[in-house]
C-alpha cells in the first residue's frame, strides 16, 4: 500500500474532503472516474476493480483514519447511466471528523464487488441487505444470505425493473401462497353464524 | 302441567311456589355468550406501531381489564387475536399459525389500515389485508387507531358474540 507524505499538523476539523479526493486520484489514477461535489459533500466515483484496496487505504492511513463506515448501500441507475449500479460507501473518521463518499460502479452483466467486511466488521449486514435488495454479490463476504426477504424469495425488490406491487399471486413467494391455500382449505371449519 | 318437583320450588304461602333464592333461569345461548364476551382474552400480536396503541388501550387510562379483556401471552389460552400492524408476506405464516393455535371459539380483530387493507404499503412485501388468510370479525380503521377506536372495535366484537346462536351446540 502506498505511503502518504508525513504531515506534522492536522486541521482540527480534519482534512478537506476535496484534498482527500485529490489524494485518492493521485494514488489510484486509473481507478478514479470522477469526483462529484454537491454542497461540500464530496463523492469519489471509482471503478469496482480495486475498491477494497482504496477503502483499505482510507481506513488504514494514519492521517485519514476512516474508522467508521456510516452506510453502505447501492443505487440502481437503470436507463439513467451507462453503468447500472453504484455501491455507495459513506465514510467518516471519528478521530479527525472528516467524511467522504465513495461510489463504486458495478455493471449489470456481472453485479459483484469486493466485500468490505475485512475492513469494517459492520459492513456485514449492510452488504447482505444490498445483496438482498439489488442482487449485488460481495466477493469474500463470510455469510452472503438474504437478510430481509425470505431466503427462497425470487428477484431483487429494489431494482428499478422489479414490479412495485410485487409479483402476481401465482408467482408470489411460495410461503405466502401456501398460507393462502391452507386458509382456503380450512375455511369449511369456520363458524358462519 | 309441568312437573316442578325437580326445580326445587319453595312454598311461600298457600298455592304460591317460587324459585329458591339465588336461582336465575336463562337460555344456554345467553349465559354462554355472556361468559364469552365478559372474558375475552386476546393473544398479544403486535406487528408495528399499532401495537403501541394497543398497549395504550390496555394500560391504566383506558384499562381493558374492566371489560374482562386481559392480554394473554399464549394463543392456546386466548379467545381472540388482535392483528395490530403491518402483516408482511414473511410474517403471514406466523400470524396464521398463531391463529390456528387458538382454540374454538376464536375471533380476529384487524387493527389499523395495514391489517385491514395493507394501508399505504401497496408493495411487494406487504399482505394487502390480513383477511386474505384470516377470517376477520372486526375491522378497526385508523393509522394507527386511537385506543378509543380499538375499544369500540372490541365492544363491537362483544356485541357480535352476544348475538351468536348455538355456537356451543354439537349440531351447529
Amino acid at each position: 500500500m502506498a505511503v502518504t507524505e508525513v504531515r506534522t499538523t492536522i486541521h482540527p476539523a480534519g482534512t478537506d474532503p476535496v484534498q482527500i479526493a485529490e489524494k485518492i486520484k493521485e494514488l489510484f489514477p486509473d481507478q478514479v472516474i470522477d469526483v462529484a461535489n454537491f454542497r461540500d459533500q464530496v463523492s469519489v466515483i471509482i471503478k469496482k476493480d480495486m475498491s477494497v484496496a482504496i477503502l483499505k487505504y482510507l481506513h488504514d492511513d494514519p492521517l485519514l483514519s476512516f474508522d467508521h463506515l456510516q452506510d453502505l448501500t447501492a443505487v440502481d441507475y437503470l436507463k439513467k447511466k451507462d453503468v447500472r449500479f453504484e455501491v455507495v460507501y459513506g465514510l467518516y473518521s471519528m478521530k479527525y471528523r472528516h467524511q467522504i463518499r465513495i461510489r463504486a460502479q458495478v455493471a449489470e452483466d456481472n453485479p459483484s464487488i469486493g466485500s468490505a467486511v475485512s475492513i469494517w466488521e459492520g459492513a456485514n449486514w449492510h452488504e447482505r441487505e444490498c445483496y438482498d435488495m439489488f442482487g449485488i454479490r460481495f466477493n469474500g463476504h463470510p455469510d452472503l444470505r438474504r437478510i430481509l426477504m425470505p431466503e427462497d424469495w425470487e428477484g431483487y425488490p429494489l431494482r428499478k425493473d422489479y414490479p412495485l406491487k410485487g409479483p402476481e399471486l401465482e408467482k408470489d413467494w411460495i410461503g405466502f401462497r401456501e398460507v393462502i391455500r391452507r386458509s382456503q382449505e380450512l375455511k369449511e371449519f369456520e363458524w358462519e353464524g | 302441567m309441568i312437573d316442578t318437583s325437580a326445580m326445587g320450588l319453595v312454598q311461600v304461602e298457600e298455592d304460591v311456589k317460587i324459585l329458591a333464592p339465588n336461582v336465575i333461569i336463562t337460555t344456554f345461548d345467553k349465559i354462554i355468550n355472556w361468559g364469552r364476551l365478559s372474558s375475552m382474552w386476546p393473544t398479544t400480536f403486535g406487528l408495528a406501531c399499532c401495537a403501541i396503541e394497543m398497549m395504550a388501550a390496555g394500560a391504566a387510562h383506558n384499562d381493558l381489564d374492566r371489560f374482562g379483556i386481559i392480554f394473554r401471552g399464549s394463543p392456546r389460552q386466548a379467545d381472540c387475536v388482535i392483528v395490530a400492524g403491518t402483516v408482511t408476506k414473511k410474517m403471514a405464516p406466523v400470524v396464521r399459525r398463531v391463529y390456528d393455535q387458538i382454540p374454538e371459539p376464536r375471533y380476529v380483530i384487524a387493527m389499523g389500515s395495514c391489517a385491514c387493507t395493507g394501508g399505504v404499503f401497496k408493495t411487494y412485501s406487504t399482505v394487502q389485508g390480513c383477511d386474505s388468510f384470516l377470517p376477520v370479525d372486526v375491522y378497526v380503521p385508523g393509522c394507527p387507531p386511537r385506543p378509543e377506536t380499538l375499544l369500540e372495535g372490541l365492544m363491537m366484537l362483544q356485541e357480535k358474540i352476544r348475538n351468536e346462536k348455538a355456537r356451543w351446540s354439537p349440531w351447529r
